[in-house]
């Protein structure tokens, strides 16, 4: 059976990967969120370490730590604390303390490395099913909220007056960004989730008269990111994680130069 | 029967108490103008009416079938955020070609519909957004600020277009404004806000009151009739040389 191929599994979870990023990874660029996503994804670290401690799912751990780390920051940032602040404060301190509570589990030995720059290499098919599953609910539950959260994006009175409460569609799109990390864990690692949450996004954006495009185009470059970072991974010997962001970066490049031409 | 109906509300941001007792009814078919100096509270009635503040104290009765169309003070379109303006249009309701164009025209730019919003000028943008609130078929139009950043003749077309779309589709308007002598005439009545309602009445009646020469002066009296001989004076905001700046600042911002 073709699952039987770890090359095969693991572009098939890059795409996967990359069409939940894409639609997501637009909202976090039209919002600004670039750094909230980051230090989501790096409090995702420690999520880890309580999974193994625990000896729960590394999903349910990483979901779990993703989320509280992305409500704590809303939370405080509605209570007046400057949100650059902040996000340097909770994420750094969250991935610190997710590092130094790996090196305890010393009755487990981890590949540190795993986790923090992925494995796509060794995807299973178990791995496939979450990232799929998760995958797919982060499409679904953007697509479903998809005019309210635009709508809430342009402007949160906009949205009132049309019966829309942003803070519930901002909500919306916190459960989907630790949904996001959570999956992308195995894939990109923590620290280039925010990668292929904006790199994509952002490449597709020259190329796009409406915001439909931007998040269809942005999973089309992250896709085919995916693919052909895993294949030139496997000629370069190089490592799979950073070579998809790779290519991702030189699409970007690539579409920023062709609207450089066309201005 | 009035579409909605505010009595005794108090709004505060943590402290600062910015409305406190103000109490209004907005009729079916009427133009109502709150003038107000800054911080008198304009925008805070208006966010209360559209349900984006909660008054701590007061009650806000809204008639049945009440179907609100907000005009903002401005719209910043972040431009990674490519968008059209028909597609703006079709947010968030899903809107039919045929509403959008008669939207459009209704709003004097039947042309733009295939433009990026960031694009736009700001005359075009205020229109683009009041043929947004136009589309859900409003009984209620709210304006907060709607010609900020437009010149003189620009805002007066501009509410020339409003009173039309009164005259067309028999929407009550509620108007904030500090541009007094332009927004009042064209006004059926008038509200001075200033935390709390200071006066009210028709627009003769309040620039002569008291409370409202206190608040702004006397000279607006005289600059009321400067409006009303100025019908003929046309400037409309898709006219050529809106369009060349357009493009030039479009490509600036890329």
């Amino acid at each position: 059976m073709m699952l039987d191929d770890f090359m095969t599994r693991a572009a098939l979870a890059g795409i996967g990967v990359a069409c939940a990023a894409a639609p997501l990874g637009s909202f976090v660029v039209w919002r600004r969120m670039a750094y909230f996503g980051d230090a989501t994804a790096h409090a995702a670290i420690l999520g880890v370490a309580l999974s193994l401690a625990l000896q729960i799912s590394i999903f349910a751990g990483a979901v779990a730590v993703a989320l509280a780390m992305a409500l704590t920051v809303t939370v405080l940032t509605g209570r007046g604390y400057a949100m650059d602040t902040l996000l340097g404060v909770l994420a750094h301190s969250a991935l610190a303390f997710g590092l130094v509570a790996v090196s305890f589990l010393s009755g487990i030995r981890i590949d540190l490395m795993a986790y923090l720059f992925g494995d796509i290499l060794a995807v299973s098919r178990g791995d496939l099913a979450v990232i799929w599953g998760g995958a797919v609910l982060v499409v679904a539950l953007i697509g479903w909220r998809w005019s309210a959260l635009l709508t809430s994006t342009l402007s949160p009175d906009l949205a009132h007056a049309s019966g829309i409460d942003p803070r519930r569609e901002q909500l919306i799109l916190t459960l989907a960004l630790a949904i996001t990390v959570a999956v992308a864990i195995k894939v990109v690692g923590v620290l280039l989730i925010a990668a292929m949450l904006i790199i994509p996004a952002a490449a597709a954006r020259p190329l796009s008269r409406t915001p439909e495009q931007m998040a269809l185009f942005g999973a089309v470059i992250g896709a085919v990111s995916a693919v052909a970072g895993l294949h030139s991974a496997y000629l370069l010997d190089t490592p799979a994680g950073p070579s998809i962001v790779c290519v991702a970066a030189i699409f970007f490049a690539l579409t920023s130069f062709v609207r450089g031409l066309r201005a | 029967m009035s579409l909605v109906s505010v009595q005794n509300i108090s709004v505060g941001y943590g402290a600062t108490k910015v409305l406190r007792g103000v109490s209004l009814e907005i009729d079916p078919g009427e133009i109502l103008t709150v003038v107000g100096p800054n911080g008198s509270g304009k925008t805070t009635l208006l966010r209360a009416l559209i349900g984006a503040v909660t008054p701590a104290s007061g009650r806000i009765e809204r008639g049945a079938g009440l179907r609100i169309g907000y005009v903002p003070q401005k719209l910043h379109i972040d431009p990674t955020l490519p968008m059209t303006v028909s597609r703006f249009l079709r947010l968030p309701g899903g809107a039919t070609p045929t509403q959008i164009a008669a939207a459009l025209d209704r709003a004097g730019v039947p042309d733009l519909s295939n433009r990026q919003m960031s694009g736009l000028s700001g005359g075009q943008m205020q229109r683009i957004l009041l043929a947004r609130a136009l589309i859900g078929q409003p009984n209620l139009l709210l304006l907060d600020e709607a010609t900020q950043g437009l010149d003189q003749p620009g805002s007066a077309a501009f509410y020339r277009q409003i009173e039309e779309v009164r005259a067309a589709t028999g929407c009550a308007v509620v108007m904030i404004s500090h541009e007094l002598h332009v927004v009042m005439s064209a006004s059926d009545r008038v509200i001075c806000l200033n935390g709390h309602v200071c006066c009210e009445g028709t627009p003769e009646i309040v620039s002569a009151a008291p409370e409202y020469q206190a608040l702004f002066g006397t000279g607006t009296g005289g600059a009321l009739a400067l409006y009303r001989h100025d019908h003929d004076h046309s400037h409309d905001a898709t006219c050529g040389h809106d369009h060349a700046h357009d493009d030039s600042t479009t490509k600036a911002a890329e």
